[in-house]
């Protein structure tokens, strides 16, 4: 098991994972999303391809109501 | 009006925040007439997730979304939530996915912004290729430092945001818009935050506003679908004004009817 941080919480996942098999495991539509690892936005075309490791902090976020 | 390379039909610009449901929004937005609205990033509630999503409710191929970076403290956080929100409306392949409205904020019961971190941010933002629409407040040497921070527009305050006292200090956005339009006529100058009714956005465009952004006025309405309505009138209404150019006002009246034939005496003398 791995550490990391999702949105201000700590959660563990079994191993290291893609962005893209981390995002697999929530329930929502992933064009409404966007993804930063260590305050560094994760371009889309790359979640295949980078990889959560222990100690990431990622941020996954949408957009809502706002002025 | 052009404002960041995007033309816009209406010179409204429309939150969507705060409204009692999404049905509601979407209505008011239809009412207000605009084709500009504007989203928050937020952290995305991913496993106890039970709300819709606002994305749902806005036609993508209608709306041009403008991201904002509402609730930052810091350049450096609004630089990150300007960034999440590119890349949302990115894969949406909405047109707004190359500005922002950036919004420090310095101080959390005022609302009012951080002037140094919002200049840092706009400059940054602005070297990242955003086109950067710039929240501040009414100070018109604020808003010449973010114009030469490469914002594309500054966006002053009427007063605090959601606050509905409307136009606080207009002399201070008369001086701002002539020194921001001086050799630059078209430089877009939009009054954003503190709108409580119809009558302050048409005091906007009658200033010379280019564009309103407002949202808790139609939000918090009694009847936002109504007051939305009104808003649009308002914005058509004030620029009307603007255009044609007010009269100067005078110390004493000047009669409409003719002064001359006129059957009456003066019993009480010229002054009478």
């Amino acid at each position: 098991m791995i550490e990391i941080t999702v949105n201000g919480r700590r959660v563990e996942i079994d191993s290291e994972m893609s962005v893209q098999q981390l995002l697999d495991t929530v329930d929502v539509p992933p064009n409404y999303l966007a993804v930063e690892i260590n305050a560094d936005v994760v371009p889309r075309e790359t979640y295949a391809d980078t990889i959560v490791r222990a100690g990431d902090d990622v941020e996954v976020v949408t957009l809502v109501g706002g002025g | 009006m052009v404002v960041g390379g995007h033309t816009l039909a209406s010179r409204l610009i429309v939150g969507t925040g705060r409204y009692d449901t999404m049905e509601q929004m979407r209505d008011s937005l239809d009412a207000s007439g605009c084709d500009c609205v504007t989203v928050a990033v937020r952290r995305e509630r991913l496993y106890d997730r039970g709300g819709k999503n606002i994305l749902d409710f806005i036609d993508l191929d209608r709306y041009t979304l403008l991201p904002n970076t509402a609730g930052c403290y810091t350049a450096a956080d609004a630089i990150r939530a300007a960034r999440l929100g590119r890349e949302i409306l990115k894969t949406l392949g909405n047109p707004g996915a190359d500005w922002v409205k950036l919004e420090v904020l310095g101080d959390s019961k005022t609302l009012l912004p951080d002037p140094a971190e919002t200049v840092t941010a706009c400059r940054e933002l602005a070297a990242d290729g955003f086109q950067v629409l710039c929240y501040t407040s009414d100070c018109p040497v604020t808003a010449q430092r973010l114009k030469q921070a490469g914002a594309a527009s500054v966006m002053p305050a009427g007063s605090p945001i959601g606050s509905g006292q409307g136009l606080l200090n207009p002399n201070n956005l008369r001086i701002i818009l002539e020194y921001l339009k001086e050799d630059d006529p078209d430089y877009p100058v939009i009054i954003d935050a503190g709108v409580g009714t119809a009558s302050d956005v048409s005091q906007a465009f009658e200033i010379g506003g280019d564009a309103v952004l407002l949202n808790t006025a139609i939000a918090h309405a009694r009847d936002p679908v109504q007051m939305a309505k009104a808003m649009k009138h308002a914005a058509i209404a004030g620029r009307h004004a603007f255009r044609a150019g007010r009269i100067p006002k005078r110390l004493y009246g000047t009669a409409s009817s003719p002064t001359e034939g006129v059957i009456s005496t003066r019993p009480y003398g010229s002054n009478a």
